[in-house]
């Protein structure tokens, strides 16, 4: 019988976090704290801090549902615990059999965007046109206006869909890529080689 | 079979080959947008549905495609062969190098992303449109006052007076000048119309010219202008008026 007791004993934030809880069930996309405080109608800090306590409920291996934060909001997602299951019932079309061409342009966009075609078609080396639509298509990318250059092509850049997916937080999340050093220096040795037996 | 006439179905244009060429040529259209291989596709697939093989067609398609992807690849490396062609062999295989560690960079970018979806393959989510989202009103950005009551001051101003002249106009009865025309026709057989009325508004101008009308259709008259601007000749109805009459009697029943 601590049912009882436990009302007493209720925490203050305990209203604001079921609030939170209800609003974050029918979200289909990441809630950021400021729009949780607009729909709570309540303060800010108040979110964050009832945002604590829902967290500690959800958490995995505590429940099926977790609490997580992500592409700049706060969202509800499958426990791992649940994965398979999940797996069974629902496909994930949109990562789906990425092939390398796409992961690299997506990581072009990622890291450098909003950036063009022709900006991935210069890393890359080919065109970069069937890459950036099939991206597109899965919701990976969008479109973020054009280059100012005349004629400027459209530029694209990652979507919120790609933080989830991929667990990030942000962009700023992605890790810092160093500068691969030994590898650049031979290459250059043997491009240098090449230009001088050409200049012979 | 003619390359210009290929119709074609792509993302970017669709219709003649020969309009997507004048659109590019008149620069209407991005090239860099334009998918060129479902061209080559679209030409395959015509080729395909002939028997023999129309050499002249396919050389002429090699020519003006081959054409297209040079201009795009010259619109896709915009300053790029300008500037490589200017640099020493040494400067150029310094730029390949950069070039080369940047793209490799992004390579390894790529395999952690593949490393992380791997990792995070457990991860399911709900995903769709918001449900009946309540769209929050943006507030307006701050405004100036000293501007807003410049607006304002011009929304103020009194709009000009709208000129209702025309509504006083008078239209004299058109049986007033069926009267004076008969008239002048019993003293002469023919006059001039710009004459008779040219001392007249015009308003009245126009109702005599109106009566004018009425009196052909009933025959009385006969009118002839040598041409548009001419003076109108107006004279005495011919003999056939009498048939005229019953026609126009005929046409004045059945109208009405």
């Amino acid at each position: 019988m601590d049912s009882p007791l436990r009302l007493i004993a209720t925490n203050p934030l305990d209203q604001l976090a079921r609030t939170l809880e209800a609003l974050l069930v029918v979200a289909s996309a990441p809630l950021s704290v400021e729009e949780l405080a607009e729909a709570a109608d309540d303060h800010p800090e108040r979110v964050e801090a009832a945002l604590g306590l829902v967290r500690e409920r959800y958490t995995e291996g505590r429940s099926g549902i977790v609490l997580e934060h992500v592409a700049g909001g706060w969202a509800f997602r499958s426990s791992r615990d649940a994965a398979e299951a999940c797996a069974r019932l629902f496909e994930k079309p949109a990562q789906r059999n990425l092939s390398q061409a796409a992961l690299e342009t997506l990581a072009i966009v990622a890291y450098l965007g909003p950036c063009s075609r022709p900006d991935i078609a210069r890393i890359r080396g080919v065109a970069a046109d069937s890459a950036v639509a099939n991206l597109q298509e899965r919701g990976l990318i969008a479109e973020a206006g054009r280059d100012d250059a005349a004629g400027g092509a459209i530029r694209y850049r990652t979507t919120p869909l790609f933080e989830r997916i991929f667990g990030l937080e942000s962009l700023s999340a992605l890790p810092r890529l160093d500068d691969v050093g030994a590898d650049a220096e031979q290459i250059r040795e043997r491009l240098h080689e090449v230009a001088e037996k050409r200049t012979a | 079979m003619i390359v210009r006439e290929l119709e074609l179905d792509l993302d970017a244009f669709e219709g003649p080959f020969d309009l997507l060429l004048t659109l590019i040529l008149k620069d209407e259209l991005d090239l860099r947008e334009l998918d060129v291989a479902g061209i080559v596709l679209a030409f395959l697939e015509r080729l395909a549905e002939r028997e023999s093989l129309d050499l002249e067609a396919c050389g002429e398609f090699l020519v003006l495609i081959s054409a297209l992807l040079e201009l795009k690849a010259r619109g896709l490396f915009p300053e790029e062969a300008a500037e490589l062609a200017e640099l020493e062999p040494e400067a150029a295989a310094e730029e390949l190098a950069r070039r080369l560690a940047e793209y490799r960079r992004m390579k390894d970018a790529a395999a952690w992303l593949r490393e992380r979806l791997e990792s995070e393959g457990g991860r399911f989510f709900r995903l769709g449109p918001a449900p009946l989202a309540a769209k929050v009103e943006v507030p307006l950005a701050p405004q100036d006052p000293e501007r807003l009551a410049q607006v304002i001051r011009l929304l103020a101003v009194e709009p000009p007076q709208v000129s209702l002249a025309h509504m006083a106009l008078r239209f004299p009865p058109v049986t007033q000048f069926l009267e004076r025309f008969r008239a002048v026709l019993r003293r002469r057989s023919r006059f001039d119309f710009d004459q008779e009325v040219g001392q007249l508004s015009r308003v009245e101008q126009a109702v005599a010219f109106l009566a004018l009308l009425d009196l052909r259709r009933t025959g009385e008259i006969t009118i002839e202008q040598s041409a548009p601007f001419a003076p109108i000749r107006i004279s005495r109805g011919g003999q056939e008026s009498t048939d005229r009459d019953e026609r126009t009697g005929e046409w004045t029943v059945r109208s009405a």
